[in-house]
């Protein structure tokens, strides 16, 4: 089990600054995040992207920002659990909570900050009747093991880069590979297009454009797909249907944990960023209020206050005071000191 | 500046004739939403970046819109419910060529 401070489900630019305010009051912090690295959207989404509010950047590329926050932090040895989704949550009887991923990690802390985003991304998914009855039942929406599909027949919707380099890969895996995309282009790395254009001519993979998805049929597992071309509807024989429609945010496991709702959003207290639930904060995109907006820069302050709460409630009347880093430095937990050179006044005679 | 009027048929079917301006430099998928025709969390989702598609519209009348960009198309190619007229409403720049233009929002997906 891992256990630290304060846990934050969501490794996105307000998570990461939380992990330095919260090591200026000595609080320690792990990182929970869906996405196989850190930065959320703005490594996922828009790395190259320049971004021109964040106070004292006047101009600032999404990566780097990322990059920017993780080194402001590392002194205060943050831990991670990446690739992995916040599944459930369990109070204890001290008023603590125990976070369990979707891959069964366990996380304990008396504090959890969700600074979720848009939520954890999720796979957009065809409206076709009866499909929730295939799923993982020929119908998968990420291909996990590629050998389920050996010398079976696969369909595979989609005209992304996903689409293209997984037809090319199970063109040598399954006994027949369909291709069917809504228009005749394909927008994909050059290479990946060409590639499946050889493939084709090999007929090694059946493209059929402009065309959709139409229908699942199968008792139980996917036994066929309808195509439907030009108004005309043919079925398919198929043992796996695989929609590759990219991915889209959901809030996901965390909308069932008991939080207040409140458009899509978390609702908070802009006291301190306090949910409906004594020791669980909502920082970032992921929170509502009134006024609220979903800029970066409004993270980082309710990041900054939600630490200052948080370390009020692990330390009961304890005094405290704000210290500003230009007069106390920073002392990392890794035991490195950070501190503003001491200029020496000489007297002028 | 003067505002335009813009309608907007909600996902219910309910047309909304709204006031937009023209000289904040906003696009159709910012005013849907300072409207709030469509509830927050179901439109705008990426923020206006052509990276979702929440924010697509039919577009009904016959305006001389901007030329759709790669990262629009790419984006509608995977979307659903995609039509003729489709546009991702947040990359529709609101000027005042477009003065009565008529849209309606795409189901929620």
């Amino acid at each position: 089990m891992i256990t630290t401070d304060i846990l934050i489900i969501g490794a996105g630019p307000t998570g990461l600054f939380t992990v330095f305010e919260a090591g200026l009051l000595k609080l320690k912090c792990h990182l929970i995040d869906a996405l196989p690295q850190p930065g959320g959207q703005c490594s996922e989404l828009y790395p190259k992207k320049p971004i021109y509010d964040i106070p004292g950047f006047p101009e600032i590329l999404a990566g780097d920002l990322t990059s920017n926050l993780l080194e402001q932090g590392k002194q205060f040895q943050p831990g991670f659990t990446l690739g992995e989704r916040a599944e459930t949550i369990e109070t204890l009887e001290d008023g603590s909570f125990i976070v369990t991923t979707n891959k069964g990690t366990q996380h304990h802390a008396p504090i959890i900050a969700i600074a979720g985003g848009l939520g954890s991304f999720e796979p957009r998914k065809p409206q076709l009747e009866n499909i929730d009855i295939y799923e993982d039942n020929g119908l998968a929406y990420f291909i996990k093991d590629p050998e389920v599909y050996r010398d079976k027949k696969v369909v595979i919707a989609g005209g992304g880069d996903s689409a293209l380099d997984w037809s090319i890969f199970l063109a040598n895996v399954a006994s027949e590979v369909t291709l069917v995309h809504r228009r005749n282009e394909f927008r994909g790395a050059l290479d990946s297009v060409e590639r499946v254009q050889e493939l084709k001519l090999l007929n090694k993979i059946n493209i059929i454009t402009p065309a959709e998805i139409t229908g699942l049929h199968g008792d139980e597992k996917i036994e066929g797909v309808s195509v439907t071309k030009d108004g005309v509807t043919q079925v398919l024989d198929a043992d796996a249907f695989i929609p590759l429609f990219g991915l889209s945010p959901k809030l996901g496991p965390i909308g069932d944990w008991g939080l207040e709702i409140e458009k899509n959003a978390i609702k908070v207290d802009t006291v301190d960023y306090q949910t409906n639930i004594p020791g669980i904060y909502a920082i970032g995109d992921v929170n509502t209020y009134e006024g609220k907006l979903k800029l970066i820069l409004c993270g980082f302050h309710e990041a900054t206050l939600m630490c200052q709460s948080a370390y009020k409630r692990l330390n009961p009347g304890k005094k405290f005071v704000l210290k500003y880093t230009t007069v106390s430095g920073i002392n990392g937990f890794d035991g490195t000191r950070k501190e503003s050179p001491k200029a020496v006044v000489k007297a002028i005679l | 500046m003067q505002d335009i009027t813009i309608h907007v048929i909600d996902r219910n079917g309910k047309k909304h004739s709204i006031a937009a301006p023209t000289d904040m430099a906003m696009n159709v998928m910012e005013i849907i939403r300072s409207y709030e025709l469509a509830p927050e969390g179901t439109i705008g989702i990426c923020g206006g970046m052509a990276m979702c598609a929440s924010c697509q519209c039919y577009v009904n009348s016959k305006h001389m819109l901007n030329v759709m960009e790669d990262d629009e198309e790419a984006m509608l190619s995977e979307a659903f419910n995609v039509k003729e007229n489709s546009r991702l409403s947040c990359q529709i720049p609101i000027s005042e060529i477009l003065h009565e233009l008529e849209i309606e929002l795409a189901p929620e997906s």
